[in-house]
Order: structure tokens, then C-alpha cells, then sequence
């Protein structure tokens, strides 16, 4: 029986709040993009200022870009298509604002705090524990609204679009729990609840699921919506689209250890990473054609629609990156592209590309319709799409090369048998790629503000339609099909159900990825000669942590000739049993520094960290000559014994209180050291807890092999 | 020492990358099967749902 037909109004409001929100950060995001860039050409563009430094700003970017940018580009999505393929307005508009207003409030915490230095020191999950609180409740709100809103629906099917949506809340929710478990010892201090290999598989998981369920199943439920609507003809193929789906969160989740190859990672956690990262191609491949083959018929209007054009070019770049990514995760390839600028080229194929050109083609195509007027100008935006595609290839081409020449020369050895190249001369070699990453990455955020402009003229030219109506008839109680269905249909018809199945699909993935590496937790190879931190060189770690080091420095000696060469002992598990969190990074801009420790003289530290240089002239690392002004806090050092002896960290009972005394004893001795090479400095300043880090990196092995050759 | 030399201490650690390969295939020609049984009409019509 027919039921008869309601009236409803789909709230535009919400969606130009996120439309408005999506434009603001990706401008903030690409600007502070840029300025980085430059950074690493022109280091005076750090203005020896701690919160515009490198180490600082490179994490508000990345979280600009992802969370700020792309993250209120979902919504906005999420927002539009959902009401309209569910025929039924948002469940609450006070959850629609409240989402609203806390994401931008959480935009707003982060990019201050990061600047001001509380990190936990994973990337992408850098934010500190309130603020992972927060983010906690406000996706929590998200969920409620969203749910609701399938639930009052007046559309039986849920749309492949949505299952992404689900898949995405629910997994996202899973990663950042599981990530952000940490100990708080202060308001904005924690340490990550795992150490090590631990931490290191977890946040990679996380990391790599990170780009899997928010940059990507979202952004592919937004395809699957607006494909379709801007070329006006159905998917190319729903089955596919099913396949794409289930396929694709099955096998994501497991991918994570490909960041981690040839880490001290488990043999076959590399090896589970790397086949399932292979298998990625297939549904992610899958979908791309399908989201290409949807514009069957349709290619003329290609030529004329810069929506379409911008759609395009987002798939295709989307069908690069997961061609690359799974290439990259062989081990043979790993191994030359891993900690080089190859990595920044490939996630900015991605990001630029497939992120930032189908967030566009929304704005463009959504823009007009709640503002109930065509676009200002489509020459404008063509003209965007030219110079956004200009400056993609002018930031990606760059930084192949770099990379390319980054693990060429480091991996050459002259005749004799020695390195061929200084690390210095590897990073000085390649600043004119750099130079034009920035050119390119200018012009990309030039596009962006061009749009902003076309918008600004559009909304001004229009009338926003804030409620706009809409008809459909309501839906049946008890449902009853026409045709026999599948079991499948019926999961696709009741949301709870689709959301536990997804939830199970990464939970296995998930479960079997970190159950064998936890199992292993009293088993550790412990390393005798590796002992805790002093309280110096805890202090000295945090500080390390607070000025993002890990952006540039990786701790990770890869079993290579090159690497043993250049930095010593390859890394060993064992080694990294106190560190929490681990810094073993994933760029080197600068050199690695797991073996640190004795290299060169405390007085090398004090005058490289004054200015680098002075020691190492060329150098593009920032000056960070505020440590040598900044007093330590010592008043911490307690909380912080207490908070590693909770951790599992084999401190003696009542350390805590003795903890500073022992800080105070060693920071003496550096200082008297530093005296002998005529620098006064008093024993609690920062740089002296730096130096003692510094100073410890990769000394416990050391020591162990000296044992060793004695006996 | 390699860390994989302490993951033998686990017992039938090996077991795990297997279940894990046996699994998704099981899983995967399942979502195979289903969509290619499921009638194309059907499949249409839901395909259809964001133009209506």
C-alpha cells in the first residue's frame, strides 16, 4: 500500500556552514603548506621563533589539512547527499550545530596548541589528550546525527555512499580510541600508553587508517554521490560499487605495517602489510574506473563543465596514488623511497589531487544550487582548475626528483668502500626542488583563492535556500519485497546491522595486525644494556617531542650497508622498551639520529641548536637558540617518573623524589664539560636536557658491544 | 638478536598471516557471489537512488 506522501525541508543551512568552514582551513591549511615548504629552502623563514618553526608548523598542515580542510569537506558531503538520499531532513539541527561549532572549536584548540608546543609526538595523532576527548565526544554527536537520520529516513536502500559514511565513522572512531590511549601526567602532557615496536605498529595502524577512512572511504562516498548527480547518469556499476566497498575496508585496515618495512618491526608483520597492500590495487582500482566509467556517454560535457573536470582529475590522481602506494609497499622499492621526499610527492598526489580537487568539484557544483543561482564565472573556475593542475605537477615532479636523488645519494659508495656522499650534501643538492615545490604549492593555493573569490561573487549573487522543501512518501512500517532478496539486501537495509558488520570487518583486520605484538609484551627482547632514561634525558626528550624533531629526524637504522655505514648498528627492538612515545619518524629531511650519542661533543649540540650553521655551514635546520634561554621545568620530573613507573618503566620505588636531585647532578656535569670549551651556560637550561638526550641516543648498544668485544 | 627469533616463543604464530589471507578470500568471493547473483534490475534501481 502506498503511503501517503510528506512534505519535509532539507536544512542548507548546516551545509554552508561546513562549505564556508571547508574553504576557510583549506586556505589556513595550504598557506602554513606553503610556508613550510619555503621553510625548507629559506630556514630564516623560521624567524628562530618556536611556534612558526618547521618542527611546529609542519603538524598544524598536516592536521589543517586533513582535519580542518578535509574533515569539514565530509561534512558538508555527509550533510548534503545524505539528507537527499535518505529523503528526510538531518535528525536534530542542535546536533548538526553542535558538530559544527565543536569540529571548528577543536580546529582551533589544535593549531594553537600545536603551535605552542603540546604534542604527543605521533604523527597525525598529534593532539594532546583534552583535545582527543573532545574530538571523541563531537565524533560521537556525528554519529548520533547521522544515525538518526538513517533512521527517520523515508528511503528504504541505503545508498552505496552511505555504507562509506558508516564504514568511516565507526572505523575512525575504533583508530583514534586505540591511538590516543595515553597517560595524562598534566592538563596537555601525556605519554602514549605503548612503548616501542608497540607504539610504533599502533600508530602506523592508526596512521595508515588515518589516510584509509578519512581521507579516502568518505571522500569515495562523496564521489559516488556527486559523480552521478553532476554528470546526471547512475554509477557505471553498483555491483562493482559493493565489491569496492567491502573489499576495500576489509583490506585497508591490514596495510598499516608497510610504513614500518625494515624497522624492527616483526618479519611478518611486514610481510602480512605488504601482500595486503598489494591487494589494495584491485578494489581501489575497481573503484576508480567505476567512478571514471560513471561518465560513460558523458565526456563532451567534460570539456565544458569545470565540475566534471575537477572530478576527473581527482580519480585519476586518486587511481595514482593507490597504483603507487601498494608499489611503494614493496620492500625492494620501500627501501630506496621510504624517509625520502618520494613519500611527500605520493601523499600530495593524493591530497592535492584526489582531496582537494573533488572538495572543488563539490563546492562548485553545491554552491549554485543552495544558493539558488549559476556559478559567477565557469571561465574562472576552468582557469582554477588549469592552475590547481599546474601546480600539482609542479609540486609532484620536484619531489620525485628529490627523492630520487635523496636515495640515490645516500646509498653510494665510492670505490674504496666508503660513503660517497656527506648527508649534508644530499639535502643542500636538492633545495632547487624544493624551491619549485613551492612554486607549485603557491600556485595550487593561488587556485584555491581564485575559488574563494568565484564563491564569495556566487553567494552574493544568490539567496541562500535554507529549508529547502521537498516531497516523498513515507516509509512502511513493516517492509515487504517485491522480489526474493538476498541476505546482503538485508544488511544494507538496516544501518545498525551495516554498521556491526563493518565494525567486525576492520576488528578482524585490526585484531589480528596487533594481537601477536602485544602477546609478545613479556617477552620483549630485553636488551641488558638498555636502561631508562635519566630524568635529564627524559626532560631533554620532551623537549625533543615539544619541537617536533621527529618531522625531520628519524631513529631507525635500517639493516642497509648505506645506513650501518653512515649511522652504525642497525636499530633493534629491544631498544626501544622505554620509549613512549617512539620517535622513530618517517622523513629525514636531516640525518637519522638513533646513534647519536658520542658523535660529536656537547659543545657541537650547543652551538648547532644556537645555529645550525655555524657547525654544519648549508645546513636548512632551524635555529633553535631559545633552548639556550629557556629554563627546564623541573617541577614536572616527578609526575613524569611516576607516570613511566605506572607505563611498566622499571624506575625504584620513591624515585620520583629523588628524580631531580640526579637531574640537577648530570646537567651539572654537561655544563661543567661545556666550560672547557669556554661556554657558560647554567645547568638549568633547556638546551642542557636536549644535550643529554642527544647524548644518550644509541649509547646503550654501544655499550653492549664493547662488553661484547671484551669478552 | 632479530625480534622475529622471540615471536617463535609464541605458540603457532605463523597461524595468524594464514587465517588472515583465508579469511578475506572467504570473505571476498562471498561479496562476489552475492553481487553477481543479485538480478541486475535490482541493482539499477539502487544504483538510481542519487538521481531520484
Amino acid at each position: 500500500m502506498q503511503q501517503p506522501i510528506e512534505k519535509f525541508y532539507y536544512d542548507n543551512k548546516i551545509v554552508k556552514a561546513f562549505a564556508y568552514a571547508t574553504m576557510l582551513w583549506g586556505i589556513v591549511g595550504m598557506l602554513v603548506g606553503v610556508m613550510a615548504a619555503f621553510q625548507l629552502a629559506y630556514p630564516a623563514l623560521n624567524f628562530n621563533f618556536a611556534p612558526t618553526t618547521f618542527g611546529r608548523i609542519r603538524p598544524v598542515h598536516t592536521n589543517a589539512v586533513i582535519f580542518a580542510f578535509v574533515g569539514n569537506g565530509i561534512f558538508m558531503g555527509v550533510y548534503y547527499s545524505l539528507q537527499r538520499l535518505l529523503k528526510t531532513r538531518m535528525f536534530n539541527d542542535r546536533l548538526s550545530w553542535v558538530h559544527f561549532w565543536g569540529w571548528q572549536s577543536i580546529i582551533v584548540a589544535a593549531a594553537v596548541t600545536l603551535l605552542m608546543g603540546y604534542t604527543t609526538g605521533k604523527e597525525y595523532a598529534e593532539l594532546e589528550w583534552p583535545i582527543d576527548i573532545a574530538i571523541t565526544l563531537v565524533w560521537v554527536v556525528f554519529g548520533v546525527n547521522m544515525f538518526g537520520t538513517i533512521i527517520k529516513r523515508r528511503e528504504r536502500h541505503l545508498y552505496v555512499a552511505i555504507w562509506f559514511f558508516i564504514g568511516t565513522w565507526v572505523t575512525v572512531a575504533l583508530l583514534h580510541i586505540v591511538n590516543s590511549f595515553e597517560l595524562p601526567i598534566s592538563f596537555m602532557k601525556s605519554y602514549s600508553w605503548y612503548a616501542g615496536v608497540q607504539d610504533a605498529l599502533v600508530q602506523w595502524w592508526y596512521g595508515h587508517n588515518a589516510v584509509a577512512f578519512f581521507l579516502t572511504t568518505p571522500y569515495l562516498g562523496l564521489m559516488y554521490y556527486f559523480v552521478p548527480k553532476a554528470a546526471n547518469r547512475p554509477v557505471y556499476s553498483y555491483r562493482w560499487s559493493i565489491i569496492h566497498f567491502w573489499a576495500l575496508i576489509f583490506i585497508y585496515i591490514w596495510a598499516g605495517p608497510h610504513h614500518l618495512l625494515y624497522t624492527a618491526l616483526p618479519d611478518w608483520a611486514q610481510s602480512l602489510g605488504t601482500v595486503f597492500s598489494i591487494m589494495l590495487i584491485l578494489p581501489s582500482w575497481g573503484g576508480m574506473l567505476n567512478g571514471l566509467m560513471t561518465l560513460r556517454g558523458a565526456w563532451d560535457k567534460v570539456r565544458e563543465e569545470p565540475v566534471l573536470k575537477f572530478f576527473v582529475v581527482a580519480i585519476t590522481c586518486y587511481g595514482m596514488s593507490t597504483f603507487e602506494g601498494p608499489m611503494l609497499s614493496l620492500k625492494s622499492v620501500n627501501a630506496i623511497g621510504h624517509y625520502t621526499d618520494w613519500i611527500v610527492a605520493h601523499v600530495h598526489v593524493g591530497a592535492l589531487g584526489w582531496n582537494g580537487f573533488l572538495t572543488f568539484g563539490v563546492l562548485y557544483w553545491l554552491i549554485p544550487r543552495i544558493f539558488q543561482t549559476p556559478l559567477y564565472s565557469k571561465k574562472m573556475a576552468t582557469t582554477h582548475f588549469w592552475i590547481g593542475t599546474l601546480g600539482i605537477i609542479l609540486y609532484a615532479i620536484p619531489m620525485y626528483w628529490a627523492g630520487f636523488t635523496q636515495a640515490l645519494m645516500w646509498k653510494e659508495f665510492t670505490a674504496d668502500g666508503n660513503l660517497k656522499y656527506q648527508f649534508l650534501q644530499t639535502s643542500t643538492n636538492i633545495i632547487p626542488m624544493y624551491i619549485l615545490r613551492g612554486v607549485g604549492g603557491t600556485l595550487y593555493l593561488f587556485g584555491a583563492l581564485m575559488m574563494v573569490y568565484n564563491i564569495i561573487k556566487t553567494v552574493k549573487k544568490g539567496s541562500l535556500l535554507a529549508n529547502e522543501a521537498a516531497e516523498a512518501p513515507a516509509l512502511e512500517k513493516v517492509f515487504k519485497s517485491d522480489v526474493k532478496l538476498h541476505w546482503h539486501s538485508a544488511i544494507e537495509r538496516r544501518p545498525l546491522r551495516m554498521l556491526l558488520f563493518s565494525l567486525i570487518v576492520v576488528g578482524i583486520g585490526g585484531a589480528i595486525e596487533l594481537i601477536p605484538t602485544f602477546l609478545i609484551k613479556s617477552n620483549i627482547p630485553t636488551i641488558t644494556s638498555v636502561k631508562p632514561y635519566t630524568p635529564l634525558e627524559l626532560q631533554g626528550r620532551d623537549i625533543y617531542i615539544r619541537e617536533g624533531c621527529y618531522t625531520c629526524h628519524s631513529q631507525m637504522v635500517r639493516p642497509f650497508r648505506d645506513e650501518v655505514a653512515r649511522y652504525g648498528e642497525y636499530s633493534k627492538a629491544g631498544e626501544f622498551v622505554y620509549d613512549h612515545p617512539f620517535q622513530w619518524g618517517s622523513k629525514r629531511t636531516g640525518p637519522d639520529l638513533a646513534r647519536e650519542g658520542g658523535k660529536n661533543p656537547n659543545s657541537w649540540h650547543y652551538n648547532h641548536m644556537d645555529n645550525p650553521t655555524i657547525m654544519s655551514p648549508g645546513s636548512i635546520m632551524p635555529r633553535y637558540s631559545w633552548l639556550l634561554d629557556n629554563d627546564l621545568d623541573t617541577s614536572t620530573t616527578p609526575a613524569k617518573i611516576r607516570a613511566m613507573q605506572t607505563l611498566g618503566v622499571p624506575y625504584e620505588k620513591g624515585y620520583d623524589q629523588l628524580a631531580n636531585t640526579d637531574l640537577m647532578a648530570q646537567a651539572k656535569t654537561i655544563t661543567e664539560n661545556l666550560k672547557t670549551d669556554k661556554i657558560k651556560t647554567a645547568p638549568n637550561k633547556e638546551i642542557i636536557a636536549v644535550i643529554a638526550y642527544l647524548q644518550r641516543l644509541g649509547k646503550d648498544i654501544k655499550g653492549e658491544q664493547k662488553t661484547a668485544a671484551v669478552q | 638478536m632479530k625480534f622475529v627469533n622471540y615471536l617463535k616463543d609464541i605458540t603457532g604464530v605463523t597461524i595468524y598471516p594464514l587465517i588472515s589471507l583465508f579469511i578475506f578470500v572467504v570473505f571476498f568471493l562471498g561479496v562476489t557471489w552475492y553481487v553477481y547473483k543479485t538480478p541486475k534490475d535490482i541493482l539499477q534501481k539502487k544504483g538510481h537512488i542519487p538521481l531520484d
